[in-house]
């Protein structure tokens, strides 16, 4: 009688015991943390062709997937230092708030409840992306303001369900969304006919007609744009370094476009004269030192990946399946909005 | 004999008993309570927000479907509400469309005829072995590749409509006369449980034994015939019409309702056909022997000889495939339908209170079971023997 009142006790003690310790992890800096791992761990999306998507051999593409190759190179050394998590909508603020991820590039849009609720920073816009329609060619359907009464088939957990109400509530015409949790499920749900138009972001509009339509050309994008969606990594609050250099690396990558340094020509330059060159190459000054990192961080980050505008070509870019235009995402000084403080 | 009251004592068992339990209860209370602390001041620290305050701030989307009138500018706790009719719809319409599906096929099992019997057990071992979540998607891409679009829709009799966009029909136009059909039938069904209580008493009194099955339901009918004649024989009908983009009008189940239903029904009527077949099987061929022997013809001996006594057998593993099927109506999100999960997964997304999205989840699908289980052990209760 007495022995399992004993171990029942001694049981629940261990139980309580283990929760105690349990609460003291973490303590140190993110940064501390990715170099004694040697590794950054970097939420993605779980399948968005040309922004982070395995390919047939498993590595991990897109232009959500360079960014965090770029910090890599830029922290660590080596670009192919990163651990993917890929996770879904509702799965990636969690991640990041839990410290399962370093950082979440994941196509995620910065709004104010996003970054004023929930523990995190945003750091930079990576692609200024806005919510359309995509619908069949067949339905003669030109513009969203036709879609009345229609079915519209849109993935829960993201910034879209709202927008979606919001547009439609503003130009008074009634639809009905209707919500799939997996992003395959509602797309399957629209090729197969179910709904009359399918909703996200523009870049997403165009990888899914790429990637997903039997025929791509059967099937139409919508001029119009009803919401605005900057894209970027976030990362968690209370680590003002950590933010910094997220930030600064993407930041270093426009510079870079700026001021012509590819990939290719990125080893050429480091003997260039021009102060905001080397400036950015270390050559001159130490910026890495004001960030936690060695002077040559902006250097490998380019060697790497490429600078902004290479990363943008080679995934969504015109010449990439997506042919997706540079339209916002193009240089402040050539249309577009693309804006990096200056590295000095 | 009642022990005499001790003083009590270090080595007295019941002491020990006592302390032992005083012990283990402040144990788990002192670990819930310190898993909660900690949560709530991790997330403090973190800076993330948290608290049900966001419950009644207004939704801001819109919900496919619904039972109740829902608004984007109504409050989160409005959606919740919708998400939870949409739940209790799916598993009420599946418990019932369950339990006769299972109960045939049940019986079916049983059968002298080969085929059928083959076809049952085929039935059985398909569907309960094949995961749940497969099966929903499955019907669902099945209803959406198989029916036409809107704008062909099938069109099999007048009035309804079937296409990629669901089912629509036609519904009555409601009018006050609808009403009055409801009290005639209302009416009619207390009359009819008059009929029998004074029929069973009368067998009782007398052995002459009436039809208890047929009149009741004449009765009841003719309750709600003469109401809706009184009603001044309302007959006006709200007909669904095409027009380009949709169907407008008349009543509509969605797809993705279909799905959830069929799904989930006929998963879980592989399990009640078996609970079926096992509980009558329970009932010894002795008391059918009986049954014959007393002269009571095939149908009353299953009525009045089988059932009551496999029904004990039943109910309890019943009452679990039902709650099973409330439980697994959460996975109705991936096929697209507007559920509690599906309202609370956008609810956590646009407010980031996932802590308490879930909170909520939890609740409510431990309410719906609890109350479930609740109403089926009443039932069984009801029908347990009674020892005199």
């Amino acid at each position: 009688m007495r022995k399992p009142a004993l171990q029942f006790i001694s049981a629940s003690l261990l139980v309580v015991g283990g929760a105690l310790f349990a609460s003291s992890a973490h303590a140190g800096k993110t940064l501390d943390a990715i170099k004694q791992r040697d590794q950054v761990v970097c939420g993605v999306n779980t399948g968005l062709a040309g922004f982070s998507a395995a390919d047939s051999q498993g590595n991990w593409v897109g232009l959500d997937v360079d960014v965090c190759k770029a910090i890599a190179a830029a922290v660590l050394g080596d670009a192919k230092k990163v651990k993917w998590v890929p996770l879904n909508a509702q799965q990636r603020f969690t991640a990041l708030q839990s410290g399962e991820v370093d950082i979440l590039s994941r196509n995620t849009t910065f709004t104010l409840t996003r970054d004023a609720s929930l523990g995190l920073f945003m750091t930079a816009v990576t692609y200024y992306d806005g919510q359309g329609f995509i619908v069949t060619k067949k339905s003669k359907i030109t513009s969203a303001k036709q879609l009345k009464n229609a079915e519209i088939c849109v993935q829960s957990g993201t910034t879209t369900e709202k927008n979606l109400t919001d547009y439609f509530k503003s130009i008074n015409v009634k639809m009905k969304p209707v919500v799939f949790e997996g992003f395959e499920a509602s797309v399957k749900a629209f090729f197969s006919g179910r709904c009359q138009a399918y909703t996200t972001d523009a870049s997403g509009l165009a990888s899914i007609r790429n990637k997903e339509a039997a025929k791509p050309d059967d099937y139409l994008i919508l001029p119009e744009l009803i919401s605005k969606e900057p894209l970027g990594p976030m990362v968690r609050r209370g680590d003002d370094e950590w933010f910094t250099i997220v930030k600064w690396a993407i930041y270093a990558l426009l510079e870079a476009e700026e001021y012509g340094l590819t990939q290719a020509n990125v080893d050429q330059m480091k003997t260039s004269t021009e102060p905001p060159i080397q400036r950015i190459l270390g050559t001159s000054e130490d910026t890495g030192k004001l960030l936690g990192l060695d002077k040559e961080w902006a250097y490998r980050e380019i060697k790497a990946v490429g600078n902004y505008g290479e990363i943008f070509e080679r995934n969504v870019g015109p010449t990439s399946p997506l042919k997706l235009p540079r339209g916002l995402n193009n240089l402040w000084n050539k249309g577009g909005i693309q804006y990096a403080p200056p590295i000095r | 004999m009642r022990a005499k009251r001790r003083d009590w004592s270090w080595r007295s068992r019941a002491t020990r008993g006592l302390i032992y339990q005083l012990l283990a209860v402040a144990a788990i209370a002192t670990a819930v309570w310190f898993i909660a602390h900690n949560t709530l001041e991790n997330m403090r620290v973190r800076g993330i927000q948290s608290g049900f305050g966001f419950l009644t701030q207004p939704a801001g989307f819109d919900i496919g479907e619904s039972v109740i009138a829902f608004d984007s500018s109504d409050p989160y706790w409005k959606a919740f509400l919708v998400g939870l009719s949409n739940t209790l719809r799916a598993a009420v319409v599946g418990i019932v469309v369950t339990t006769i599906l299972g109960t045939l096929i049940g019986i079916g099992r049983l059968s002298r005829n080969f085929l059928l019997r083959g076809v049952c057990a085929g039935y059985v071992e398909l569907f309960r072995n094949i995961p749940v979540l497969l099966q929903l998607l499955m019907w669902y891409f099945i209803l959406n590749e198989w029916l036409p679009p809107v704008a062909e829709a099938l069109n099999p009799l007048p009035g309804v409509f079937l296409s990629k966009s669901g089912m629509s029909f036609p519904i009555p136009d409601w009018e006050r006369g609808h009403g009055v059909t409801l009290v005639g039938l209302a009416l009619g069904a207390v009359a009819a449980w008059a009929y029998r209580r004074w029929a069973r008493a009368a067998f009782e009194r007398t052995g002459i034994a009436r039809p208890m099955v047929w009149p009741v339901l004449l009765i009841a009918v003719a309750g709600a015939l003469l109401g809706w004649l009184a009603g001044g024989a309302p007959t006006a009908l709200e007909v669904p019409v095409r027009n380009d983009l949709n169907i407008a009008g008349g009543g509509a189940v969605t797809p993705e309702f279909l799905a959830v239903t069929i799904g989930l029904s006929i998963y879980t009527a592989s399990f009640v056909a078996e609970i079926v077949r096992s509980g009558i099987q329970s009932v010894s061929w002795g008391q059918t022997e009986a049954a014959g022997a007393l002269g009571l013809s095939r149908g009353q001996a299953l009525r009045l000889v089988l059932l009551p006594q496999a029904l004990r057998v039943i109910i309890p593993p019943l009452t679990n495939q039902y709650l099973n099927l409330t439980k697994n109506s959460s996975l109705a999100v991936a096929v697209g339908y507007p559920d509690l999960v599906s309202i609370s997964n956008t609810t956590l997304n646009q407010t980031g209170r996932a802590v308490e999205c879930i909170a909520v989840i939890m609740a409510v699908y431990l309410t719906l079971s609890l109350v479930t289980a609740a109403l089926m052990n009443w039932y069984n209760a009801r029908s347990a023997i009674r020892e005199r």
